[in-house]
């Protein structure tokens, strides 16, 4: 495998032999270890999804905080989080509130899903979605949201690799030919689609713990070693503080350092909206039900946070690029890599350079590991062969989770990165939509499914007009993700007010729909299943078991 | 109260533990979603400005808060299952 890569490294210009050999060697080391995650923690009968798509859902605290926290803290986080700091000041520092407020609504909701699930066997969120509201309508529309939310996701952790490949020279010679520009890429995504497809959740868990243990060390190395070298917070600050209030080319300053008044309900409404949509993504999902139990799920509200800590002292670097006066060839998502490369002895560059591409596998593995859970339960199985056996399952998940990563690679290197992006931003805005339905349905029972499904239209449609109306100085349409909040006449998130817009839908229906007394649907969930936990009777089962209707809890 | 779990007693939804653990859960965001309240310079901490550090310092309050919402609601649970510890 390094053949290619040295073969490349000698034909363009500016390659760091040292970062590069470094990149490499921690590449190979993860690729084996993806190999041998097969044989970690293994049970006797492995072909059925619980097994490839849920690590059997046995992880313990520590292993479920490394995957969550390698799930939710992705190489995208680390590239773009800086580098919106990087280009705009304080409205990027969002990303620090909104990962604050996701533990307290984990610790809500989450486990209530954990039991619910367990006692039933639901592998995804449209699983429960089905099985609370008996309505296939409302869980394929969950289904496919949580499809078209997560395929975006995946192509940026590309961008990620990408971003690093450039800055070490790799993919970047003006000369290249498209395929010997996109090797190293096809390499990476082929390691990672290869282990994914034999080892399945187990690989990338076990992969975890070599990123976050990288990822720790760059950082705390970056947080100390760049202030000195730069003169101290106070020298950086100032110095951003002078650049940020420079004048742009659309007249306006650049982005501040703390965020002025007509700035306060977007960055408020981001930080929220990113909260509540980011448990509805089908990784999250899939990395909190593979754990072993209730409990666990809970202790870890209380240790990720520690990564919240890191993302904000990542944040801090973009003002340290500012002052070092980075060269990012006007694409800021090149200014943390190009920090470290300009900042850091060559070998420490490659690590931190590893840190990152290894940050992308990670998710990207667990992406579309949830991708095709969705797809194998919810469409397969439920829309196109209804007794499917395990097996077949087992066969066709492992197919789409390939399918998936080919999707996103495509659209990389098809598409210009901003349509990533803009589809990620989207994917946002659409998945919060589901809110109500998974949400809502873990607490009562009262809403309709056919007004949740309506709701969900509404928002949907909504979100993505507004998005399509946002113009930027370099986009026409989708150039970001707030505008003004209809009746308030203050600029929020997008996704906020269209999730509020779905709900009032969801509200009103309901009560027209219960006052029509149209057919609600059967429940085949009961009160007590929400609370169950590990040891209680039915927990422990793969199997669900034959549960009646039960009454409709309140 | 109930001294089994499976028994089918009707337990209150809301009690004094559960209101302190779900004001736990609150306070950040209150104290997030705010954002007037923290959006100056001064004072700095080693010469990085309010805005940043009093948010980062909210990472470290909000999960003291998760981690007594957490003993809360085991405490609760013990209780509840008559003492068996798990």
């Amino acid at each position: 495998m390094t053949t290619p890569v040295t073969t490349l490294a000698a034909g363009s210009q500016g390659v760091d032999g040292v970062a590069l050999t470094v990149f490499v060697l921690f590449f190979l080391a993860v690729t084996v270890m993806g190999f041998l995650a097969a044989r970690w923690r293994r049970a006797e009968q492995s072909a059925n999804l619980d097994e490839w798509g849920l690590g059997g859902r046995s992880f313990g605290t520590w292993i479920t905080w490394f995957l969550l926290g390698g799930d939710l803290y992705t190489a995208y986080t680390f590239v773009a989080v800086p580098a919106a700091v990087y280009a705009a000041g304080a409205s990027g520092f969002f990303a620090v509130p909104y990962t604050i407020l996701v533990y307290p609504l984990i610790f809500t909701f989450l486990p209530r899903l954990w039991s619910v699930s367990h006692r039933h066997g639901y592998v995804t969120t449209s699983d429960f979605v089905r099985g609370r509201f008996g309505s296939k309508g409302l869980s394929l529309a969950v289904a496919l949201t949580g499809l078209l939310a997560t395929m975006p996701y995946i192509a940026l952790q590309l961008v990620g690799i990408q971003a690093v490949l450039d800055v070490m020279g790799l993919g970047g010679g003006e000369h290249a030919n498209w395929f010997v520009k996109d090797l190293p890429l096809l390499i990476a995504f082929a390691v990672l689609a290869a282990y994914t497809y034999s080892s399945g959740l187990r690989a990338p868990a076990l992969i975890a713990f070599v990123k976050d243990g990288l990822i720790y060390l760059v950082i705390a190395v970056a947080i100390i070693y760049i202030p000195i070298k730069l003169g101290g917070f106070g020298e950086i600050f100032h110095s951003a503080g002078t650049a940020l209030a420079q004048h742009g080319p659309t007249g306006k300053p650049r982005g501040e350092l703390a965020s002025g008044p007509n700035a306060q309900w977007a960055y408020a409404t981001l930080a929220l909206g990113s909260a509540l949509a980011l448990f509805m993504y089908p990784h999250s999902i899939t990395a909190t039900l593979s754990s072993r139990s209730r409990n666990v799920i809970r202790r870890n509200t209380t240790i990720l946070p520690l990564y919240s800590l890191m993302l904000g002292f990542l944040a801090l670097l973009g003002f340290m690029a500012i002052k070092a006066g980075t060269d990012t060839h006007g694409n800021a998502q090149l200014a943390i890599p190009q920090l470290f490369e300009d900042m850091f002895p060559s070998w420490f560059a490659g690590v931190a350079f590893a840190a990152i591409g290894i940050g992308a596998l990670v998710p990207a593995a667990i992406m579309s590991i949830a991708a095709a859970n969705l797809f194998t339960r919810n469409v397969y199985k439920d829309f196109l062969k209804p007794g499917a056996t395990p097996e077949q399952e087992h066969k066709v998940a492992k197919l789409v989770s390939l399918l998936v990563k080919v999707g996103a690679l495509a659209f990389v290197l098809t598409m210009d990165k901003t349509v990533a992006i803009n589809f990620q931003l989207l994917g946002g805005i659409w998945i919060l939509q589901t809110m109500p339905a998974l949400v809502g349905g873990l607490f009562t029972r009262w809403f309709h499914r056919w007004a949740l499904l309506a709701g969900w239209a509404v928002g949907m449609v909504y979100g993505t007009l507004a998005a399509y109306g946002v113009a930027s100085p370099t986009q026409k349409h989708f150039g970001g993700s707030s505008a003004e909040i209809p009746g308030l006449g203050q600029i929020g998130y997008i996704g906020l007010t269209a999730f509020v817009l779905n709900v009032l839908v969801t509200v009103v229906l309901t009560v027209v729909l219960k006052a029509l007394k149209a057919p609600g649907g059967v429940d085949e969930t009961s009160p007590g299943d929400y609370t169950a936990d590990l040891g209680d009777e039915g927990v422990t089962a793969d199997l669900p078991p034959a549960t009646a209707g039960a009454p409709a809890g309140h | 109260m109930a001294e089994n779990a499976a028994s089918p007693v009707r337990r209150p939804v809301v009690t004094p533990t559960r209101v302190v653990a779900g004001l736990c859960l609150l306070a950040p965001f209150i104290a997030m979603l705010w954002v007037s309240s923290y959006a100056r310079i001064e004072p700095t901490l080693i010469g990085i400005p309010f805005f940043y550090w009093y948010q980062m310092a909210w990472v470290l309050i909000s999960t003291a808060l998760t981690a007594v919402a957490y003993r809360l609601v085991r405490r609760e649970q013990r209780a509840r299952k008559g003492g068996e510890v798990r």
